[in-house]
């Protein structure tokens, strides 16, 4: 980054950080946004609505519990329905924020520092609520702990062929993983905030958190070498979750679930919902929190060319799909595309191909990926599309299989969309409730953007952009 | 300015008045001075010194004499003992404990064990990093004796420090007083412990 | 509980008691009788009044161990308050019954041989219109559970139908009437007795002139003997009969052509060529069907001598479907076709004049064709007349069998089996104008529901509401529409719970044994009947008895009456073959149909009959054959109409016939003659109990005794929105825009025989695989099951679903959870058609879990729910089930059910009493499937495991274990067995050629194979049917677009 006020001529790029910015400058304006900064009306009305959201997810999983999976559109053929449609799309966002902070720290993509901090707390959320419903979602939730290897007196073993045993060691690892991950990005920051708060209450809590850090270079020399070696491990557990969650799929015999594509798919449909989802929340947060010297256009330019990246593989994977059905020669397989297309749910399929193939293409144009408000819209549109991809794959797949004496449909209850909306509603309460209590960018990683931060002499080590 | 107001009070009121001093603090700006007068230092005989900065800053602990860490090594371990349980618990259970016919695949269908294995083997490793990497800093610590100068509260912001421990063997609070400050830094202070 | 054990006595069917009273010990009947009349406060004091004598603590002991141990402890007392205030609810069961003292007697001495937890069989009837099915039923603890077929019995040999199968379920039907009641209030028989005595004698002095009794077609000799009896004896009273679904056209029929009412029955093991006229005698409701199927399918061995089977229809039925060729045409041109065909094998009829759906070419080859068939197999062939064509059809029918010398080969006559042969709409239309002319002073109605289902234009319901007869006594089993309508209502004792006999098709009598005590005191039509006779106290037993007395010549008596019990048919008294001659050669034509206007029949329901078992759950939810419709009747009409007249499925229509209306849902129909609709009789009840009323629409207000059975002249109008119609199938055709699927697999006998292995999909090898392959326990063990279904037989009768529902404990989940597609059936039977949608070829497949060696389920399956067995069973562990559905999502066969909400009635306690005790009932959030009644097979392996300790050699089970729809199967379509076993009857059927795995290139290796379908068409006819398929209306995009 130095290389910006050194040789600022080559690198025509809008900086990562506008210009002007001190270490205390920086630290002011984020950890203010935390210690300083009044509770505004906006705040409070916002939380309301989305913390009522939630409760009507706490209403419909009482519900749940009481009546049994019934209350949900499934039968038999199909057997998932929202709640599956609904696992896949949050998982699937929950990968921005690991890949960010993982991925592009091991490719020294310093840009990410400003916003890989509430990627990785979206990430938390979503996958908490993408964890919601692998659980509720069995007949007999109260023992969905068998899914568990625990010693007990049946002498009784989860079955580890089955996809669904992989999920749940996949999921609870990723949970965990990006939990402490973001955690040990929260520690220095933690202290920043123990060591500025007045109120000594919150000296009190944040210094509990901060774990007594105090910066000392050996403490650096481990954290650095600890933090690399978790990226590096999560990197492949990051690609490693939406392949497995693709197994629940691929595994299975069903024509539109068993295919081969569907790890490599599945990993960059996750990428490009996550980065839509990291759009939505960044665009409006940047604006009403004035952060937008560190969240600067660049940012957004960038996601927007990785959803670009990613949306092309997607399309590549449902062309692939395509193919498959005519090369195939299975004719249940090209039965299956015949169906996608001219079936009761050919609208969700076209409406798919619109919103994640057709659309997007427009963000090869700079106007588009610079315009907050376009991107954002696109950004939206994406995640639809996402959810539909996902409402294809398991539903439309589902309904139309190998016996024709089966074929059935799908037709969702006000209980899973309540469900559905309910889940966005809690994502949503914890964003809110994250704003307010953490530094939502990294101020540590926002030091090292400075030019100051960097000692000539290692100027020859130094990160290139 | 109150805060450091009220941290003067502290220092003043701190009961550790003559008590055996912990070290001595030199503060500085920038990264470039620390670098520097941490490298003179070290130069100058000094081994047991520690070097406090807001951020990370390359070649710092090699300026000070740390070379290298065991967390990665942790980290090794930890991965390889979760991947080994992982399998072994699969082979146990599947073809030892409780053999089923699942499906008609062998009682040992090894290729289905492989995702449950890789996960643990991140999961291990992942928590050993961070475990690792705490418990060798020491961490949690919440009481600290860098804390007792009130200055030390910008090392999380702007500022950067760097303290001779009077367990070294060439300390001596004067001389070390003398050649700390003889590094241009913006104050020295003693850190009472 | 308490319930079974009351019911001990009679329900041993041995007359001595079983278990004595003993004085000091009380029971809960008694304790019920202690606090009978006290209510409220008072009622719990007494019961803790009671609770201090030493008899109740002991009572305590036996009746439930667990409430007695709290109750001894002081503090748990209201604890145990609570126990005892469930069990008497329960128990309020009983509580509804007045039963004598001296026959509640709690089960409280081990009776001689009952074996706990071993069930036992008795012989017994369950009649419909008087025709008996005969039937085994599995008592376990003296509870009947269970319906099977009674291999001895020759109009069975182990098949059933689902009436009967279903019948168990009317027995616990909680809305059964439980008292007798005068206007409403209850009252106790000696009351009812006293109450009808006065009238009596009155009518006796007047020769019993106002004394009419009504009654269902009866076959009973002992009945029928009864009445005749108190005829005698009263020659002005008179025995009205009445029926909705009956066989007047038959007998009228048999008087056009011989002069006399004579019972016809076919020996279709003999029959080489078959021509249906409108006849579906392939499903039950026809008398003999369970036979006929038995002996048709035998013959439908394309390795044996293959029969063929020519069907002209009306309305498509399950026999249609498996014709060979198939010719649909309105009910009233049948006999114009059946008058040139008549000709054409010479027997001087003139050709009837072509009809609106056989335009000339066709028709007229067809016509010679089958005229020249069945000239070629002269003795070897039936003409089979349906129930619902004209007298006239029916005598050409027996015109032709004699032309063809079939009469004493294929075809008999004999004695009518119905007691009381009479014209069912004439007997009625009689005792309607008896009752507004105000001759009836005591109608008796015995059974049956003539103020729903008697024709529109007698108005019965309102001739009985009036006051011109004075005592109306209706005994039935429901309060229903009929019942309402009577001052006196006797709840009528269920066939299992009664003695009496009955005659089969063939005359064969089997006397009727009760396997329990009658739940709610219900009476039979004996026992009203001796009060009439003036003879009351007499019960069934001994008036059965006194009958057969008197028929029995030999000696012996009790041997007979033992043997006969236990056979469950009467020896020598199936109708000897009576011949008739013939007596003219010309029949009156009955009016011909005009070319054009919608033709209207009406056909009985194929699930509910004529709307007797509108309250029968199983049967409700019964997917119907052809349409899979459950819980409603459609409007039945063929595409063609329906696209002329811009009609769809679902869509509500008006239909007029007579100048009266109803409306209904349309359902288009492959198959369905054109300018035609059918109607199914038996919905719309208003006063059927919880299940039956207000399903469907009810269209007895049209069906009138002029057209009983078709009429012409019908308006159809759309009258826009859309009803539902809960439909378990989707998609009714193998074709898929991209080809056939290979469900069904059929070719014609030709193609067959040139190449016989044409099913064999090719499965991919073994060793394709990742892993090196496992040898697994069933290769090595004594045991590996299998089943192979021959889809040739099959003729869809449903036995098999209803069997299995019954066997396993399979709940009924209503139309709306079957709207959303959650029925839970274990077995269905798939239902496609193929071919031009007017005409198509129709096939049946039954699909049972598959059993598959590489199960997709299992390997999903998280927790292990459902794993391969030692013996090669597909197990589901209930218990295990945390209910992901992922097995049903990854079972290519979609054979798996999920419960999806709380399905089981947990509360009713009839139905507790109901439940086959060797199968768990599943309970909400777990997934459920066939397997392979493994219940049976556990039994079976235990009795020759301890036999061969016995014997001290090891004995194998064999082929006497068989599935319950196996069992039931009167095609004996199924086989199941040990594939260890190189001799059983599964390896020699799987050896055929034609044996196939569904969808074998999944190599999911299914251990239930089907026996590919064979045709015989003519070959002359082959060119006329074969043509591309034009699918119908996918239902399941349907629905989408509706929605």
């Amino acid at each position: 980054m130095a290389t910006q006020t050194q040789i600022p001529a080559p690198d025509r790029r809008v900086p990562v950080i506008a210009p002007g910015h001190t270490f205390s400058t920086i630290t002011d304006k984020i950890s203010n946004i935390v210690l300083k900064r009044p509770i505004s009306l906006g705040w409070i009305f916002g939380f309301l609505i989305v913390f009522s959201m939630m409760n009507v997810l706490m209403m419909c999983l009482g519900y749940l519990f009481v009546k049994g999976t019934g209350i949900w559109g499934i039968n038999i053929p199909i057997g998932w329905g929202f709640a599956i449609v609904n696992f896949v799309w949050w998982i699937g966002i929950g990968h921005a924020g690991t890949l960010i902070s993982a991925i592009l720290a091991l490719l020294r993509q310093t840009w990410r520092n400003s916003i890989n901090r509430f990627a990785e707390a979206m990430t938390l959320f979503a996958v908490a609520c993408a964890g919601i419903f692998p659980l509720v979602h069995t007949g007999r939730p109260w023992l969905a702990y068998w899914l568990f290897p625990y010693p007990n007196t049946m002498n009784y073993w989860p079955n580890f062929r089955s996809p669904l045993v992989w999920d749940v060691f996949a999921v609870s690892t990723y949970l965990t993983i990006s939990l402490v991950f973001w955690f040990i990005g929260l520690i220095p920051d933690l202290a920043t905030l123990r060591d500025r708060a007045e109120n000594p209450l919150l000296q009190k809590i944040y210094g509990l958190f901060a774990m007594g850090w105090r910066g000392s270079a050996r403490h650096w020399h481990r954290y650095e070498s600890a933090y690399l070696l978790l990226a590096g491990l999560a990197t492949p557990l990051v690609l490693s979750v939406h392949t497995v969650v693709s197994f629940d799929f691929a595994v299975g015999i069903v024509p539109g679930w068993h295919t081969t594509i569907f790890p490599p798919y599945f990993v960059a449909g996750a990428i490009y919902s996550g980065f839509a989802m990291v759009l939505c929340l960044a665009i409006p947060i940047r604006s009403i929190y004035g952060l937008k010297d560190f969240i600067t256009e660049r940012h957004l330019e960038t996601s927007a060319k990785v959803m670009l990246a990613t949306g092309l593989i997607v399309a590549y994977g449902y062309f692939m799909e395509g193919f498959m059905g005519w090369y195939s020669g299975s004719q249940f397989d090209s039965f299956l595309l015949w169906n996608r297309f001219h079936g009761p749910y050919k609208w969700c399929y076209l409406g798919l191909l619109a919103s994640n193939i057709l659309i997007p293409q427009v963000l090869w144009l700079k106007k588009f990926r610079v315009s907050t408000g376009w991107l954002w819209l696109i950004s939206f549109v994406v995640l639809v599309g996402m959810w539909l991809e996902r409402f294809i794959i398991v539903i439309v797949s589902l309904s139309r299989d190998f016996v024709n004496s089966s074929f059935g449909m799908y037709y969702p209850t006000k209980w899973d969309w309540m469900t559905f909306a309910g889940t966005i509603g809690m994502f949503l309460t914890f964003m809110w409730l994250f704003v307010r209590v953490l530094p939502m960018i990294s101020v540590f990683e926002l030091r090292m953007l400075l030019p100051e931060a960097h000692v000539h002499e290692n100027a020859a080590e130094e990160v290139k952009p | 300015m109150s805060m450091t107001t009220s941290r003067d009070v502290t220092v003043y009121e701190s009961p550790i008045e003559g008590s055996p001093s912990y070290g001595m603090m030199a503060e500085f700006d920038s990264a470039e001075e620390l670098m520097a007068a941490a490298h003179k230092t070290h130069d100058a005989g000094y081994q047991k010194l520690d070097a406090y900065s807001p951020f990370p800053i390359e070649g710092l602990a090699e300026a000070i004499g740390f070379h290298k860490n065991r967390v990665s090594l942790v980290v090794l371990i930890g991965g390889m003992i979760g991947g080994i349980s992982a399998l072994a618990l699969q082979y146990w259970v599947a073809v030892i404990t409780y053999p089923t016919n699942v499906g008609g695949r062998p009682y040992f269908s090894w290729p289905s064990f492989i995702i449950i294995t890789f996960e643990l083997t991140i999961l291990f490793g992942g928590l050993s990093a961070v475990i690792g990497m705490l418990g060798l800093n020491g961490l949690p610590m919440p009481y600290h004796p860098v804390f007792n100068v009130p200055a030390f509260a910008k090392a999380t912001e702007n500022k950067f420090f760097l303290v001779v421990f009077s367990s070294d063997p060439n300390y001596d609070a004067a001389r070390t007083k003398a050649f700390l400050a003889s590094l241009s830094p913006r104050m020295v202070a003693e850190v009472p412990s | 509980m308490s319930i079974d054990e009351n019911k001990t006595k009679a329900a041993s069917a041995k007359g001595p008691d079983v278990c004595p009273t003993k004085r000091n010990q009380l029971d809960l009947a008694t304790v019920k009788e202690q606090i009978a009349d006290t209510t409220g406060p008072e009622y719990w004091r007494s019961l803790e009044e009671l609770a201090g004598t030493e008899e109740f603590q002991e009572m305590m002991h036996r009746e439930f161990p667990k409430g007695a141990s709290e109750w001894l402890d002081d503090f748990s007392r209201r604890g145990f308050l609570k126990t005892m205030g469930a069990s008497l609810a329960l128990a309020g069961l009983t509580g509804c019954t007045r039963m004598p003292d001296t026959e509640i007697v709690p089960y409280v001495k081990q009776p001689e041989n009952v074996i706990p937890g071993r069930p036992k069989f008795y012989a017994t009837a369950f009649t419909l219109g008087g025709y008996a099915s005969p039937i085994l039923v599995e008592s376990h603890m003296f509870r009947p559970t269970k319906v099977e077929g009674n291999p001895e019995h020759p109009a069975s040999l182990g098949g059933t139908d689902i009436y009967a199968q279903a019948s168990i379920l009317d027995l616990y039907d909680p809305d059964r009437a439980k008292d007798i009641t005068y206007l409403g209030d209850v009252r106790s028989w000696p009351a009812f007795m006293e109450a009808v005595k006065g009238p009596m004698s009155v009518e006796t002095r007047m020769a019993g002139s106002g004394v009419r009794i009504l009654t269902q077609g009866v076959t009973s000799p002992t009945l029928a003997s009864q009445i005749k009896s108190y005829l005698d004896a009263n020659p002005q009273a008179k025995w009205h009969v009445w029926e909705p679904v009956n066989r007047d056209n038959v007998y009228e029929g048999a008087k056009l052509a011989f002069g006399e009412a004579v019972e016809t029955r076919y020996d279709f093991s003999k029959a080489d060529v078959i021509v249906s006229l409108d006849a579906d005698f392939l499903y039950a409701g026809f008398p003999g069907s369970t036979r006929y199927t038995r002996d048709f399918a035998a013959r439908r061995n394309p390795d044996g001598n293959m029969n063929r089977l020519y069907v002209i229809e009306s309305t498509p039925s399950s026999t249609g479907m498996k014709a060979d060729h198939r010719w649909p045409m309105r009910a009233g041109e049948i006999e114009g076709y059946a008058r040139t065909l008549a000709a054409g094998i010479g027997t001087g009829f003139a050709a009837g004049t072509a009809g609106f759906n056989n335009p000339a070419g066709g028709a007229t080859k067809f016509d010679k064709t089958v005229a020249t068939d069945l000239s070629g197999h002269r003795g070897s062939s039936i003409v089979i007349a349906g129930d619902h064509q004209p007298p006239s059809v029916h005598a050409i029918a027996h015109a032709m069998n004699q032309a063809l010398g079939n009469v004493g080969q294929t075809v008999f006559y004999s004695e009518p089996v119905d007691a009381n042969p009479v014209k069912r709409g004439e007997s009625l239309n009689a005792l309607v104008d008896d009752m507004r002319s105000g001759k009836v002073d005591l109608l008796l109605i015995l059974g049956g529901n003539p103020a729903y289902d008697a024709p529109a234009e007698l108005d019965f319901a309102s001739a009985l509401k009036s006051n011109a007869v004075e005592t109306k006594v209706y005994l039935g089993t429901h309060r229903n529409e009929t019942a309402e309508l009577c001052q006196w209502h006797v709840p009528e004792a269920h066939y299992l719970e009664s003695w009496s006999d009955a005659r089969a098709y063939d005359g064969t009598a089997t006397i009727i044994q009760p396997l329990i005590e009658p739940l709610y005191g219900g009476k039979t039509a004996h026992e009203i009947v001796t009060i009439l006779a003036g003879q009351p106290g007499l019960t069934g037993h001994d008036l059965v008895q006194q009958y057969w007395q008197k028929q029995h010549t030999g000696a012996d008596f009790d041997a007979f009456w033992r043997k006969s019990l236990h056979d469950g048919w009467i020896e020598g008294t199936q109708h000897a073959p009576k011949t008739v001659a013939l007596k003219s050669a010309s029949f009156s034509a009955t009016q011909s149909m005009p070319a054009s206007g919608f033709e209207l029949n009406f056909r009985r329901d194929p699930s509910i009959y004529d709307g007797r078992f509108a309250n029968n759950g199983w049967l409700q939810e019964l997917p119907k054959p052809l349409t899979k419709l459950t819980w409603d009747n459609p409007i039945m009409i063929g595409p063609a109409m329906a696209e002329r007249l811009k009609l769809n499925f679902k869509d509500v229509a008006e239909l007029e016939f007579n100048g009266k209306k109803v409306k209904g849902a349309i359902w288009i129909q492959a198959g369905h003659p054109d300018n035609s609709i059918t109607v199914f009789l038996g919905y719309g009840r208003t006063r059927a109990g919880r299940i039956g009323t207000d399903t469907g629409f009810d269209v007895y207000p049209l069906r009138t005794s002029q057209a009983p059975w078709f009429g012409d002249g019908a308006k159809l109008t759309a009258v826009g929105g859309i009803y539902q119609l809960a439909s378990t199938q989707g998609y009714q055709t193998m074709e898929t825009p991209v080809g056939e699927r290979p469900l069904v697999m059929e070719r014609s006998l030709e193609e067959y025989k040139k190449e016989p292995n044409f099913a064999k999909e090719e499965e991919p090898a073994k060793d394709l695989t990742l892993y090196k392959p496992q040898e697994f326990p069933y290769e090595k063990e004594a045991y590996s099951w299998g089943m192979a279904i021959d889809l040739n037989s099959c003729v869809g009768c449903n036995n098999c679903i209803v069997a299995c529902q019954s066997e396993n404990n399979i709940a009924v989940v209503g139309k709306e959870q079957t709207l959303k597609g959650r029925h839970m059936h274990w077995l269905r039977v798939d239902a496609y058609y193929n071919g031009p949608r007017d005409n198509p070829k129709g096939f049946f497949q039954p699909v049972p879990c598959m059993q598959c060696e590489n199960a997709p389920c299992e390997l999903v399956c998280p927790v292990q729910a459902t794993i391969h067995s030692s013996e090669g069973l597909n197990d589901m562990v209930y218990n295990r089930c945390v209910g992901t559905r992922y097995c049903s999502n990854n079972c290519p066969y979609k054979v798996r059910r999920f419960n999806f909400l709380l399905f089981q009635d947990w509360e009713t306690p009839q139905f507790k009493l109901m439940r086959n005790p060797d199968v768990t009932i599943r309970s909400r959030g777990v997934m459920e499937k066939c397997t392979y009644c493994v219940q049976r097979i556990s039994e079976h392996r235990i009795d020759t495991e301890t036999a061969s300790v016995r014997e001290g050699k090891e004995i194998r089970i064999g082929e006497e274990l068989q599935t319950a729809c196996q069992q039931s199967c009167p095609a004996n379509a199924i086989v199941f067995g040990n594939l260890n076993d190189p001799n059983s009857q599964v390896n020699k059927w799987k050896a055929l050629p034609r044996n196939y795995s569904m969808l074998a290139e999944l190599n999911t290796r299914p251990r239930t194979t089907y026996l590919a379908e064979i045709r015989n068409p003519n070959p002359e006819l082959q060119s006329g049917l074969q043509s591309k398929t034009e699918a119908l209306v996918p239902e399941a995009e349907l629905q989408a677009e509706r929605t």
